[in-house]
């Protein structure tokens, strides 16, 4: 193999698994070593700089990162990132000082954007600085998007996303409450905006066309349903109430259900357990609350007497299963389950009604826009696209990623460069030695267990709609589940001229990382390291020929723990641990007090 | 030498031997020597060495004399019984253990200062003895534990750190050992464990007394331009003679090689070693061939390594004195103890 470039930012990038997989690129061991020491405020900052809604996200992130953490290819359980994240928020002190701020003088543009969800607040976050002068348009009188209307307060409290969403509308956005746009052709023509940015979401939750849908009032589609919940318009619903769908939506209208008066909720999966769209731990919190879910059941009517919805109609499935894939399926029989009502989650589509066809912005035949997915630029060019309305549903913290990629282009573009020029990432290096044996982070392996977050009892935690069950790390869990992190950041850094081939950070490894072997491809060396590299995730690092033999210093960079021995045992210091800084470009730098370079690390 | 201790945490794949351990289960302490001493290569090898053999931790004695490398028995088997004696007296040691029960296997380390000068005595007559055990001599050619002094087995010319200039002729433990009657002999280098594990799977495996001379650079104060046993000397002047490769007991021996090329020998326990001869000519079991060639070497300045000679037949001191097979703890204290008139037969002897 070609030594490995390491002056690309995306090699040690990657190394940061969490860090690689989060979408809007999180400093997750900066803000966990910031928790370690106490430093919450700065852990909140490290957060907000690119995720933009720590409180939130800190609670409810999809949690992409921590699938990818390399704690849990090393032991069992990665480390709850998402959880420290909320211990951040939950022990920051006042920060409203220390966010970025809008110059008084503005520099001529004006920004609309459709939508008060995370996308549009993120691309608001980010221009507001610049002195833009963004007005946010939202149909509905609150911010927040599905943060607000769909996402249970249960989970989310409103009081974090009212905080968290002042902090960018007090830059001095114009949010215009109860202020749908109807007509994209009458904003464009206004005449009063440079650019518009589209954040509407993916509004339309599908429904279910099969014998019995009319006719009652008592089957629901979930995200209206939530959305009622949310804004007091439903305050109960039946005894007994049937969930169509295993996703996000249907976790929460489970749950919801609960807490509106049901006592018999079942959720109804088409297909068995690992085929879900729900996260693990979302299940695990549903059937805490005894949700049952019943596998292998596919709709096949709704069953009513007289206009009044008594039951649902199943086809038993069973299927085959080859290597977890589904092979073959059949009908075993039909059953038909009693309810009071049917709530469906069976996923959400685009709609733009309010997007006259014929503006130049160009629709595929799913009517979904023609969005550039690096720039978000439709084919109208002053017009981008973000969040769900982007590229259909996904999360949060995609929708955070999208605005600030939209806040990059829009601001290239008013400024007339070319939104493709895009400023690239950057990364630094710095020792973290101190002495012979020390090292400026914690670099010990902690083999503690990943801490349970504690929840309120099942007896109180139906009072109310309200009641935040998850009730946060206490000081004791924060204290030891920071310790699980495993530096990743802190990255081994190697000089094959300083090597005299000693062998010691071989044998010292405790995961057998490295070895010195004569080059090969990639298929050749892989199987031949000390702890053969199965993991073809992850990338091989091949160091230049040694002086003495010619061999290399190839390190599998899967399960390195950053224990730093290598670099302790090394005699010449070919081995160092550097601290490495991923610099992803945001269109607010330098504005933002807190952004990068004027930190000091930790 | 680390503050903090090698986390337990392992790779998922380490392999485990016949009774379930890895090799990280026969690990010491954290070492103490320098970074990058090539002590700590051998004692990782000595690991690698014991775990593949399947040997219970609590069936082997480590025993070593004083110098960084008779440190070297913390840092491996923790569980393993262990004798730290005075400098070059853990022959005398050994001997008597290995005396009382010859059940267990027996690891003795040592240095080129501790087995050359002052314990060389002691290192000659467990020789002649043939005390069945392995015998690892850690060969940097200074008394590192000192600070660097000219040991007996530095070359003619080598220079110290300082620079002053090696004088006296070396004494070269394999030739040594080869005059003393050894009946396994090998050489090899702490930076090459290909060769090293195999070796001291074979030497672990013999029945009697195996000396390994392994080089093994001391980077504080014999690793620079000048010395004789710097890492770099040691790479650019060593000569693999006769490559061994340890087949296991039970394991066939697969390995294809072309006659005349590889010799196989059994050892007592019915594992083998097959040695493939670099130079056909050469003859690992001719004492007086292996002698001169270790001299031709030598005269033009390289280190020859492998397995220089090895006899599975002399017996071993347990054969010559018909000592007893059970290990003195089990024996029965009236068998041990002739008491008051068995003495008084025995004295009755030389009355
Ligand atoms: C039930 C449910 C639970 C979820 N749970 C999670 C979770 O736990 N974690 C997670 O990360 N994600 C979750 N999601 C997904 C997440 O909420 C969305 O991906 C995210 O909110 C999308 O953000 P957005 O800014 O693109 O749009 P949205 O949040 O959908 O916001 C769009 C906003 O635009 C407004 N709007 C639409 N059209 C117009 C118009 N013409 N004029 C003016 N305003 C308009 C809407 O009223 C809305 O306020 C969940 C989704 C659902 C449905
Ligand atoms: C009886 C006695 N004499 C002298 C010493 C001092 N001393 C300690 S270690 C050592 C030399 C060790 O050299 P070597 O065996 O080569 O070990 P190394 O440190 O080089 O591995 C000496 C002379 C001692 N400890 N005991
Ligand atoms: S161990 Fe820490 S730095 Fe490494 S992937 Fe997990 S959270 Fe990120
Ligand atoms: S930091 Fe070095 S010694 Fe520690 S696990 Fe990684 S490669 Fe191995
Ligand atoms: S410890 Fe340092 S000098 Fe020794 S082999 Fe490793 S990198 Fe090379
Ligand atoms: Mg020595």
């Amino acid at each position: 193999m070609e030594p490995t470039d390491v002056r690309n930012p995306d090699y040690y990038h990657r190394v940061v698994d969490c860090q690689w997989a989060c979408p809007a690129h999180t400093d997750v061991p900066e803000y966990i070593r910031l928790i370690a020491m106490g430093r919450f405020t700065e852990a909140y900052l490290v957060n907000r700089d690119s995720n933009v809604f720590p409180g939130i996200l800190g609670r409810v992130c999809d949690r992409p990162c921590e699938p990818a953490c390399r704690r849990g290819r090393v032991e069992a359980e990665p480390v709850a990132i998402c959880r420290l994240k909320r211990v951040a928020a939950d022990h920051r002190d006042a920060v409203e000082h220390l966010l970025p701020q809008a110059p008084p003088e503005k520099n001529g543009k004006r920004i609309a954007c459709i939508g008060a969800g995370p996308a549009s607040l993120t691309v608001a976050n980010d221009l507001m600085p610049l002195g833009y002068q963004v007005t946010i348009f939202e149909k509905w009188g609150q911010a927040g998007g599905l943060m607000r209307t769909n996402i249970p307060s249960f989970r989310l409290p409103a009081g974090v996303l009212d905080d968290e969403i002042r902090y960018i509308i007090d830059m001095g956005v114009d949010l215009k409450l109860g202020t749908p746009v109807n007509s994209l052709d009458a904003l464009l023509k206004s005449g009063e905006f440079d650019a518009v940015f589209i954040g509407s979401g993916a509004p339309k939750g599908k429904d279910l066309k099969i014998p019995g849908r009319d006719g009652t009032d008592r089957i629901h589609i979930g995200i209206d349903w939530l959305e009622s919940v949310a804004f007091d318009h439903i305050k109960t619903i039946g005894a007994r109430v049937l969930i169509i769908g295993v996703g996000n939506t249907a976790m929460d209208c489970c749950r919801s259900s609960l807490r509106m008066g049901a006592n018999s909720v079942k959720v109804m999966a088409r297909k068995p357990r690992g085929f879900f769209k729900a996260s693990e731990w979302e299940l695990d919190d549903a059937e805490e609350e005894n949700v049952e879910i019943v596998v292998n059941h596919a709709p096949k009517a709704f069953v009513t007497q007289g206009g009044k919805l008594t039951g649902m109609l199943f086809e038993e499935m069973e299927y085959d299963l080859v290597e977890g894939r589904i092979t073959g399926e059949r009908v075993k029989g039909e059953v038909v389950i009693s309810c009071d009502d049917v709530i469906l989650a069976i996923g959400q589509e685009n709609a733009f009604p309010w997007i006259e066809r014929d503006l130049r912005i160009e629709f595929d035949k799913w009517n979904v826009p023609k969005v550039d997915p690096v720039t978000h630029q439709s084919t109208l060019p002053q017009v981008f696209f973000g969040g769900d309305a982007a590229f259909g549903p996904k999360n949060i913290i995609w929708a955070v990623e999208h605005g600030h990629q939209a806040a990059i282009s829009i601001h290239q573009y008013c400024q007339g460069l070319p939104v493709a020029e895009r400023p690239p990432p950057m990364v630094t290096l710095s020792s973290r030695k101190m002495g012979i044996h020390e090292w400026s982070y914690k670099n010990d392996y902690n083999p503690v267990e990943r801490r349970l977050m504690p929840h309120v009892s099942l007896k109180e935690r139906f009072k109310k709609l309200n009641i935040e069950v998850e009730l946060g790390f206490t000081p004791e869990q924060a204290e030891a589940e920071v310790q699980r992190c495993l530096n990743c950041d802190v990255q081994t850094v190697f000089d094959a001229k300083l090597c005299i081939e000693c062998d010691a950070c071989i044998d010292i490894c405790p995961v057998d990382c490295l070895t010195m072997t004569p080059n090969g491809t990639e298929e050749e060396l892989r199987p031949r390291l000390k702890a053969p590299a199965t993991n073809k995730n992850q990338p091989l690092y091949v160091s230049a020929a040694l002086n003495m033999t010619g061999r290399v210093m190839v390190k599998d960079e899967d399960l390195c723990v950053h224990c730093g021995l290598c670099a302790e045992r090394c005699p010449t210091a070919a081995w160092d641990m550097q601290k490495s800084t991923i610099n992803i470009p945001h269109a607010s730098d330098g504005k933002n007090p807190w952004s990068k370079p004027q930190r000091k690390t930790a | 030498m680390s503050f903090m201790t090698k986390p337990k945490v392992a790779h998922p794949s380490l392999p485990r031997n016949e009774l379930g351990l890895t090799r990280r289960d026969y690990e010491g302490g954290m070492s103490t020597l320098c970074a990058g001493c090539g002590h700590d290569s051998i004692t990782a090898a000595l690991i690698e060495a014991v775990w593949s053999l399947s040997l219970r931790p609590q069936d082997i004695v480590k025993l070593s004399g004083i110098g960084c490398s008779s440190k070297t028995t913390a840092y491996f088997a923790s569980g393993a019984h262990g004798f730290n004696g005075v400098h070059g007296r853990m022959p005398s040691i050994a001997t008597g253990a290995i005396a009382a029960n010859r059940d267990l296997h027996y690891v003795g380390i040592s240095g080129d200062g501790d087995s050359l000068s002052i314990g060389f005595g002691q290192f000659a007559h467990a020789i002649r003895r043939n005390i069945n055990m392995l015998y690892v001599c850690e060969n940097n050619g200074v008394y590192g534990l000192t600070k660097g002094q000219f040991s007996a087995s530095a070359d003619i010319g080598t220079k110290a750190k300082k620079g002053e200039v090696n004088q006296q002729p070396p004494i070269d433990p394999a030739l040594a050992a080869l005059s003393l009657g050894c009946t396994f002999i090998a050489r090899s280098f702490s930076g090459d464990k290909e060769q090293l594990v195999p070796l001291l799977q074979a030497a672990l495996s013999h029945p009697g007394f195996a000396m390994v001379d392994v080089l093994s650079p001391c980077v504080t104060f014999n690793d620079h331009e000048g010395s004789t046993k710097s890492y770099q000397f040691v790479r650019d002047h060593y000569d693999e003679l006769v490559h061994t490769d340890f087949v296991p007991l039970r394991s066939e021996i697969k390995v294809d090689y072309a006659p005349g090329e590889a010799l196989p020998v059994t050892l007592h326990d019915g594992s083998h070693v097959v040695l493939r001869k670099l130079d056909p000519s050469y003859d690992p079991t001719d004492r007086g061939k292996a002698f001169e060639y270790i001299r031709t070497k030598q005269a033009q300045g390289e280190y020859l390594t492998g397995l220089i000679y090895i006899d599975e037949q002399s017996p071993d001191f347990h054969e010559v004195q018909g000592s007893v097979a059970t290990p003195m703890n089990r024996l029965p204290y009236e068998k041990l103890s002739p008491g008051n008139a068995g003495l008084q037969k025995i004295l009755q002897r030389y009355r």
